[in-house]
């Protein structure tokens, strides 16, 4: 043991297997000068051409990226090949990962609350980075670029770049190509240019001079909360039928759209093949995925707080929509008290539903958790019947959509969801935060054809799968008991029938009947023994 | 209240201290001396290769076992003292028991080889082999070769292992073709090409003669049988395992190569039991070996002998066989029995495919005269493992399996599939007309 070139912790502090190769290298540095770039342009170096440095900067940042992926896997054997990610420091929260955290976070923060400094100006030209991207801006929309638009841009040509590299690494493997196609293409046309090319028909003869607003259309509420704002309402009824249209579009995606897919595909249609948060995750936030918390602990924390948050927006949203209704029922049918009494009904058919008919699928604690939440709900909305007018719920509507805003719209989804990929992988915000994603999950859960199929009795309990979750769950425990799985959280990546080195697991839409198999034992031994444990 | 001691806290002993505690309240006691909580050995390999870190190989977080009223000693078992009922354990104080569960597992084969126990040569089973090869091959500098004698499983586990690491492996296999004696000869003969792409250097039918020291009494060379010289700093020895029980010699419990048990698992003393890689079947069940150093067998076996000792006496009765494996990039299953031409049996015919380019094949063994199906070997395509649990059970023939190929297909959505394909090479080479049906979940699902 007193080798000086073992190190006995066995893998944390090893050193990776194979230092960068020449052409590796080569690329951080084609890839750095771009970033290099946008830096100066942080720190207000005034660019002639602001159009070609711009496309220099992200063509250099997004060869070096690929030139980087593809130097890395090219040469290997189409496989599974996560050799050494817990030697290196960036994938195993040494201390390159803690260095981008911390970056990552800052830029988050500069972006949400200090976007001056990025060079946003108000009233006439903006400057720095963001006077960078005004000529693209100006050339997809017709406006100038704002913080979001770059940070847009940067997070379309990451989704892209990273999805390269997903596409190579796991070229075995045609589900996960498919499915980083699509994330690649829900990305690129309907979070980054439609809505641009949309902003550009504003006031147009199309709208009928109204203006639309800004509206990724695979954003649906309640992960856009913002959907049901006055200022936007407002925005689709000004733009004729096209506006009426979105905002039907808008309405059906909760109802109808989205419980019709989930039944039949699971989340996963969206979490994993739409979705721009997923999107990131499942290309940049790759490399992090093995760093999410599997501990029992940590799944207890996720239900408790991911339930919350959907309870939380549920109410904003009724509250906000409540603000701007009127009371009088001659001018118009939807009025404060008919729509609190209609959000109530809702409310309470779906608990009751769940309740009555899907019960036994829930745990005990998610069971008090629904009741409690529900009791809650109800009597706020009763609140309003004995309250005075403009607020509800004890609070202005507009403190609540502000504080939801701050604590999940930002510091949740951006600061912490993403800037920690490095420490609590990828799916941190997916996982503890997302509205959506829960309201997903609990369709999934409870009435989807979708599950995750053991193979029998073919696990060794090695652990490749739990390891590689990026939503925490602990597959294994559930693969060496031959169980189904059918967990809300899951939203489908196929990554742990990926890494199983036995073909144990597979995602499959199947049968509601039998779906959820707790009784079944592992194959293997004679059926007596099979019935007799079965009978327990 | 009756105290169960188990030897050994691999898949079979703590299956059998689980499935003991769901049955029953009696007092339960782990002994191990490899590691203070239980992890899955199949897994070490990837603690190496950086995949995992070793405590992702621990299924049960460290509260379960406190939990679960399972107490764990942290310990070397040296005598077993079947009179008294009592345990002498290095690194502990005695332990008493009422029943006793040998489950101790296996260690690496070694044949007598010149050199075999100098620094540098090592087999890989537990944890500590793992720490040794940390220690013998931390990277290529300074293991700048590394040779591996043993044609099975383990050997190419611990070559794929090295890769990852750079460091240059030779591959010592005694046979003619690489685990020919499991595999017919097209598989075997597609994983030697499988091997060389991974730039593995491998001798087939090459023998070990002796392994030469260095002044230090390190391994420096190997030399072969036909007398050349390899210079290696690390010598894998992965000729198979066998079971672990030197400590039991003076116990009076009846031994052949493992514990001897009958199909209840119980030995030769009244109380002492063994299960799993070390116990031995006095006859063995079926086609299986007496003595199966097999994962889930273990696990098996636990689960059996756990219904034993809380009074419900049962049988272990492994079903049909099944295992599963992955070369390097290729994953191999298989149910029921192929045999290698070598071992084939009169009746046994094959149906074999390859896949013209890709590293996928499928070899169907059945009944030369009735039909039925016996086994199927499958490389690069997953299968379900319930369908052909089923399908053994109710002796279909190979033109039902042919028919129905598709439903036992588990490989994941989107994947290309090659059903088509088999069944023409199936209709031309046994001049049959067979026509694949379309994929039906109520078939797979057995519903109405």
């Amino acid at each position: 043991m007193n080798n000086q070139t073992h190190s006995p912790s066995m893998a944390l502090t090893g050193e990776p297997p194979k230092s960068l190769s020449i052409g590796q290298k080569l690329a951080v540095f084609l890839g750095m000068s771009g970033l290099g770039i946008l830096l100066l342009a942080v720190f207000n170096v005034n660019f002639p051409n602001k159009t070609l440095w711009m496309t220099l900067s992200l063509s250099a940042i997004s060869m070096g990226t690929i030139w980087f992926s593809w130097d890395a896997y090219s040469k290997k054997n189409p496989g599974i090949k996560n050799d050494g990610v817990w030697f290196k420091s960036i994938s195993s929260r040494g201390l390159w990962a803690w260095i981008a955290g911390l970056a990552l976070t800052g830029f988050y923060i500069v972006l949400y609350f200090y976007p001056e400094y990025l060079g946003l100006v108000s009233e006439g030209d903006n400057k720095g980075v963001i006077g960078l991207f005004d000529p693209l801006s100006k050339f997809l929309s017709g406006n100038p670029a704002s913080q979001w638009f770059v940070y847009g841009t940067l997070y379309t040509v990451a989704i892209l770049v990273f999805g390269i590299k997903f596409l190579w690494k796991y070229r075995h493997n045609r589900y996960e190509r498919l499915r980083t196609w699509s994330v690649m293409f829900f990305q690129l046309a309907f979070a980054f240019i439609i809505p641009e090319l949309m902003a550009r028909l504003n006031g147009d003869k199309i709208l009928n001079g109204g203006s639309l607003p800004y509206y990724d259309l695979k954003n649906i509420w309640p992960l856009n909360y913002y959907n049901f704002e006055g200022y936007r309402i407002k925005a689709f009824l000004s733009s004729g039928e096209i506006g009426f249209a979105l905002l039907i579009f808008g309405i059906l995606s909760i109802f109808v759209i989205t419980p019709i897919l989930t039944y039949k595909y699971g989340k996963r249609w969206y979490c994993s093949w739409v979705c721009g948060c997923g999107g990131l995750a499942e290309t940049a936030g790759d490399s992090f995925r093995q760093l999410s918390d599997k501990s029992t602990f940590a799944w207890k924390v996720e239900r408790w707080v991911v339930h919350s948050v959907v309870v939380f927006v549920t109410l904003m949203t009724t509250a906000v929509i409540y603000s701007y209704l009127g009371t009088d029922t001659s001018k118009y049918w939807l009025t404060k008290s008919s729509f609190l009494i209609g959000v109530a009904v809702l409310l309470t058919l779906v608990f009751g539903w769940a309740m009555i008919f899907k019960r036994d699928q829930l745990q005990k604690d998610a069971q008090y958790g629904a009741i409690g939440y529900f009791v809650i709900i109800i009597a706020l909305i009763g609140f309003h019947f004995f309250s005075g007018d403009g607020e509800v719920f004890l609070f202005k509507s507009g403190t609540l959509r502000k504080s939801y805003s701050f604590l999940i719209g930002s510091i949740f989804s951006g600061v912490i969801g993403t800037g920690f990929y490095p420490i609590f992988g990828s799916r941190v915000w997916c996982r503890f935060g997302c509205p959506m994603a829960a309201i997903l999950g609990f369709q999934q859960k409870l009435f989807s054809r979708f599950r995750i199929t053991t193979n029998g009795g073919q696990c060794i309990s090695c652990g490749n799968c739990s390891v590689y979750c990026e939503m925490g769950i602990d597959v294994r425990a559930y693969a060496q008991k031959g169980e189904n799985i059918v967990r809300s959280s899951c939203v489908g990546c196929g990554i742990c029938s990926a890494v199983c080195p036995r073909g144990v697991l597979k995602l499959e839409n199947g049968p509601l009947e039998g779906r959820i198999d707790s009784n079944q034992v592992l194959l293997g031994n004679d059926v007596d023994l099979m019935s007799l444990v079965n009978k327990k | 209240m009756e105290h169960i001691v188990i030897i050994g806290n691999g898949i079979a002993g703590v299956t059998a201290s689980r499935h003991i505690r769901k049955l029953s309240d009696k007092r339960i006691t782990i002994v191990s001396a490899e590691s203070e909580y239980f992890f899955s050995r199949t897994a070490l390999m990837y603690v190496y290769m950086g995949h995992m870190k070793f405590e992702h190989t621990q299924p049960y977080e460290n509260h379960f076992w406190k939990k679960n009223r399972i107490a764990l000693v942290h310990g070397y078992v040296t005598k077993v003292n079947t009179e008294e009922k009592l345990l002498h354990i290095n690194g502990a104080p005695d332990l008493n028991y009422d029943k006793l569960i040998i489950a101790t597992g296996s260690k690496p084969n070694k044949f007598g080889w010149p050199g075999q126990d100098l620094d540098g040569v090592q087999g890989l089973y537990s944890k500590q082999d793992l720490e040794l090869l940390e220690e013998n091959a931390p990277n290529n500098t300074v293991c700048k070769r590394a040779v591996i004698v043993g044609g099975g499983l383990i050997g190419i586990e611990l070559a794929e292992m090295l890769r990852t690491r750079n460091i240059p492996v030779t591959f010592l296999v005694r046979e003619k073709s690489f685990w020919n004696s499991v595999l017919p000869s097209g598989e075997s003969e597609m994983i030697n090409e499988h091997i060389r792409e991974h730039h593995i250097d491998l001798r087939l039918g090459v023998s070990l003669k002796e392994i030469n020291p260095d002044e230090n009494g390190r391994v420096r060379s190997v030399t072969l049988e036909t007398e050349e010289e390899i210079e290696c700093n690390l010598v894998g020895l992965t000729a198979g395992v066998t079971p672990n029980i030197d400590f039991l010699k003076d116990s009076g419990i009846d031994l052949g190569r493992g514990v001897k048990v009958n199909r209840f698992l119980e030995t030769n003393v009244e109380d002492v039991y063994a299960i799993g890689d070390c116990a031995e079947q006095h006859k063995a069940i079926g086609n299986r070996r007496p003595v199966e150093a097999v994962w889930y067998t273990g696990r098996m076996m636990g689960e059996a002998l756990a219904q034993t000792i809380c009074g419900n006496r049962m049988a272990y009765n492994p079903g049909h066989w099944f295992n599963s494996a992955k070369f390097l990039d290729i994953e191999y299953q298989t149910y029921g029995w192929v045999f290698p031409e070598r071992k084939k049996k009169e009746n046994e015919a094959h149906f074999h495919w390859r896949h013209p380019k890709e590293k996928i094949c499928i070899t169907i063994a059945f009944d030369k005269h009735s039909e039925t199906l016996l086994g199927i070997n499958t490389f690069g395509i997953r299968l379900r493992h319930e369908i052909f649990d089923r399908w053994l059970s109710e002796n279909k023939t190979i033109d039902f399996v042919m028919e129905h190929l598709i439903d036992a297909n588990f490989d994941p959505e989107f994947y290309k599939n090659f059903e088509s394909q088999i069944v023409s090479k199936y209709n031309s080479d046994f001049g049959k007309s067979i026509k694949l049906k379309k994929k039906n979940l109520k078939r797979i699902f057995q519903l109405g």
